[in-house]
This record gives structure tokens, C-alpha cells and sequence, in this order.
């Protein structure tokens, strides 16, 4: 079996890549970042489109996605740039806190020009320091990995989700942490995930966050009948939530689980899985699933969903072979070999593992070489 | 060859694993215990969409997976191709 090497980083984290970020606070500050990133070859900027007048639980959840994002193991550095001097520090202070070199830089009272200039000469400094960083063996248990489906249809159901599922109870049993989330997908299944909870408090915890998610929506008057299931799922053969609720749990495997988390929340208890409040839209969930500490994501898709992100690299996983073929350049690892039965569970749970391992070795991703870079914060009201 | 997976026994529904006509003969495998079904298509069913391996009365539960995916308000016969027009969720 291939062994594993990663960039153990300060705080004894372990990430797959070797980025340096360029993280800009709001989106204000965007042109100072993509900027930076086109003087200094080999790093990364992250534009996004919020950051001024959030309040509240919502302002909580964005300072916790920067945070988490700068601190996530595939960073080696960050550069922090925002228009005023407080948040931008915040920003700042709280991934500095993993070790890692960060620095902070506030646009008001000195310009776009004088900020670049200054973080320019900051972020060549990270990349060359990164670029002499070097791999070291690592294990399995060292890594966080998160799930979550897209365009699923009724192969991934019957394919793509089982073989996640079961890669997911290898990674579960050698001591990794997963994670896995798409709240609003559970409706129909939810009851199967609250039986698998660890404890009664987190089967309660866990009750309420559903619940509070789906109350969320029937507030405002409407429900998901046209949403969810999207029309993709309906055009590939899925016809209501709960069908595509239980093809989606067949990702996560059979193992308990140990933890609920906030939507960008990083584990504080030790190994295993986690389930974590999220949206089930692609991008904003594998955004915050990063900010939670992931290293690697495994991506089942049914009718063929192309997403990525900047820092996490996404596996895509297809069981349907008219997507296989139609998409090929966007699969990595094709089970549709269980639908027509010539290859077993196990074996496609091998196939994957398999890619996995080499992902974490730094084989490049089908997103990440064809530049799919989402990076998509969730809101969770309307700004001041 | 089958044409369809059942995920399991006691299931309303499998889903084709290839195309299938009106009016064809398809075989189904049970992915839980390897048995196997035969059954006449009522409609076309392409690929990941599903065909009804038991009957299902009008407004009676719809079971995949061993468990509800919604109701049928007009029942369902063998055969039958089983998508949103005679299958609705029923939570929203």
C-alpha cells in the first residue's frame, strides 16, 4: 500500500498542499489580494463577497470561515489584508494562533498601492519559506477528511455514496475524523442519523440543529418542493427528498457519531465523525467543511457536479456511466462498474482509497487541474 | 444481463441500470441478497430512473432502501415507470 506523506505543520496538524493564502477580510479589500497574488507567483488569493456589516451569529460565522480557511493545514502561510485595522487583526490573531506566519495589513489611511507594495514583499518572503517545507510520512489517522454529494441522481445511491460510505469506515476506524453535513438533504433519513449519535445530548443537539434548519426555511413562508430535490436530481431519475436523503447517508458509512458541530466549527474532541450544520449547496459547504479543518474532500456525483475549492482538493467519485464518459474530464475515480456488477463494494472502496492516498501524496485533482477554485461563504442573514 | 438494482427485499422500486424500453423483459438483481426478479415495463425508464417491483395501493407509503421515499396518491402495478408524476415526498 502506498505510504503517506504530508506538511506537518506547527501545531502538529497535517495538510496535503502547501499554500500560501492572500485573505482578504471583506470585499472591499479583493483588488489588494488578487493583486498581491499577481506580483508573487505561488500564492493564493481567496475573494469572496462579504465582510462589511454583519452582526451577530452571522458575523460569528464569518470570522470563524476567515479564521478557520488562514488556519487549515494545507496553508503554510497567510497573508491578511482588510480595510480596517480591528477586524483585520481578529482575522489575523486567531490563525496566528496555530503557529503558522501570518501577516496583517489594513487598506484606510494608506491606499491599494502602498497596502500591495507592503504585502507583496510579505507574501514572497511566505513563498519561499514554504517552498523549502518537505513532506514527511504520515499516517492515515493524521488527516480530516470531509463528504458531501452533488447532482446526485439514483446511481450515486446505489454506487458513488456506498463507496464513499465505505472508504469513510475505513478512514473512521484507522483514526481520521470525517466530516459530513447537508442538513435540509437529511429530511427523510434524519431519524437513521440521529439513531447513529453517540450519546442521547448529542442525539438531542443534533434533533434541535436539524430542526432549527428546516424551521428556518418553512419561516419564511415557502418549502423546498422545486429545490430540493434539484433539477438535476429529478432529471437523473431522483423523485423526492427522502429518496434522495437515503442515497446521501449511504456516504457516511455505519460508524457512530461523535460530534455536531457549528457550520465551520473545528472538532475539539478527538477522532471520528462528525456531522456539521451546513447548507448542501456544493461550493459554500465544502468552503466551510475547509474552514473546519478538512485536508481532502471525496466527492460523489451522479449527473456530474464540477465543483472545487482553493485549498481543500476535491476527489469526484461517479457509479453512472453515461457521466463517466460524458464528464470524464472531471471524475476521478469511476465505480459504474458496480451498476453493471463487475466490480464489488469493497473492491470500488479500494479504488478510491487508492486515489486518495495518492491525492494526499499530491497527484492533482480533476478540479483542482482544471482550476475550479469556489470559494463561497455562507450567510446566514441579510447585512446591516 | 440485469437491467435494474433493487436496494432491498420488501422494496416498491428498482432503478435501471440501463436503458430500458416499453414493453420489455428486464431482469432485476436484489443488492441485498443476490436474488433476482423479472418484470415488464409498462413505460420507457432510462438510466437512473425506476420501475415498480410491487404494488403499491392509492396513497399508500413507498418504500426504497427499506424505508418511506413518499406516497403514490394513484397506487402503482409492476412495471410501472415510477417518477414524480406518481410519486410525491411526502414531507414537502
Amino acid at each position: 500500500m502506498e505510504e503517506l506523506f504530508g506538511y506537518r505543520r506547527e501545531n502538529g496538524r497535517v495538510g496535503v498542499r502547501n499554500h500560501v493564502v492572500i485573505l482578504p477580510v471583506d470585499d472591499i479589500s479583493n483588488a489588494a489580494c488578487e493583486a498581491v497574488a499577481r506580483h508573487i507567483e505561488g500564492t493564493l488569493a481567496l475573494p469572496h463577497s462579504y465582510g462589511r456589516l454583519q452582526y451577530g451569529e452571522d458575523l460569528e460565522l464569518h470570522f470563524r470561515t476567515m479564521i478557520g480557511t488562514g488556519s487549515n493545514p494545507n496553508v503554510a502561510a497567510a497573508v491578511v489584508i482588510g480595510i480596517e485595522e480591528n477586524w483585520t487583526k481578529r482575522v489575523a490573531d486567531g490563525i496566528a494562533k496555530t503557529g503558522k506566519p501570518v501577516a496583517s495589513f489594513s487598506i484606510e489611511g494608506s491606499g491599494d498601492l502602498e497596502t500591495v507594495r507592503r504585502a507583496s514583499w510579505k507574501a514572497k518572503e511566505f513563498v519561499q519559506w514554504a517552498s523549502e517545507l518537505r513532506r514527511e510520512a504520515v499516517e492515515l489517522k493524521d488527516l480530516t477528511v470531509s463528504i458531501k454529494c452533488g447532482e446526485s441522481d439514483t446511481t450515486t445511491g446505489l454506487g458513488s455514496c456506498p463507496t464513499v460510505g465505505t472508504a469513510v469506515d475505513v478512514l473512521v476506524d484507522e483514526g481520521a475524523s470525517v466530516f459530513f453535513g447537508e442538513t435540509s438533504e437529511l429530511t427523510g433519513g434524519e431519524h437513521l442519523i440521529a439513531e447513529r449519535m453517540a450519546t442521547p445530548e448529542l442525539r438531542e443537539k443534533f434533533e434541535v440543529t436539524y430542526d432549527a434548519y428546516v424551521s428556518g426555511i418553512e419561516s419564511r413562508g415557502v418549502d423546498l418542493l422545486g429545490s430540493q430535490p434539484t433539477q438535476g436530481n429529478v432529471a437523473g431519475g431522483i423523485s423526492t427528498i427522502e429518496e434522495k436523503a437515503l442515497g446521501n447517508i449511504e456516504k457516511t458509512g455505519t460508524r457512530e457519531v461523535i460530534g455536531v458541530l457549528e457550520p465551520a466549527e473545528a472538532p475539539q474532541d478527538g477522532p471520528g465523525l462528525y456531522f456539521m450544520d451546513s447548507s448542501s449547496a456544493a461550493a459554500e459547504h465544502v468552503t466551510l467543511m475547509a474552514a473546519g479543518g478538512a485536508v481532502v474532500h471525496m466527492f460523489p456525483t451522479g449527473q456530474g457536479n464540477v465543483v472545487g475549492n482553493p485549498i481543500l482538493p476535491v476527489i469526484k467519485v461517479t457509479a453512472n456511466p453515461k457521466t463517466a464518459s460524458s464528464m470524464a474530464e472531471h471524475i476521478d475515480v469511476d465505480v459504474s462498474g458496480l451498476l453493471s456488477r463487475e466490480i464489488t463494494l469493497p473492491e470500488a472502496g479500494e479504488l478510491l482509497m487508492d486515489n486518495l492516498r495518492r491525492t494526499v501524496n499530491g497527484r492533482v485533482t480533476s478540479a483542482e487541474a482544471l482550476g475550479h477554485r469556489e470559494f463561497s461563504m455562507t450567510k446566514l442573514y441579510p447585512s446591516a | 444481463m440485469h437491467k435494474f438494482l433493487i436496494h432491498k427485499k420488501g422494496d416498491h422500486v428498482g432503478v435501471a441500470t440501463s436503458d430500458i424500453e416499453a414493453g420489455e423483459e428486464v431482469a432485476g438483481v436484489y443488492m441485498d441478497d443476490d436474488s433476482t426478479v423479472e418484470v415488464a415495463s409498462k413505460g420507457e425508464i432510462p438510466l437512473g430512473h425506476k420501475i415498480a417491483v410491487e404494488e403499491c395501493e392509492p396513497g399508500g407509503a413507498v418504500i426504497e432502501y427499506g424505508v418511506q421515499i413518499g406516497a403514490a396518491p394513484e397506487g402503482l402495478s409492476v412495471g410501472d415507470y415510477v417518477h414524480t408524476h406518481n410519486l410525491k415526498s411526502a414531507r414537502w
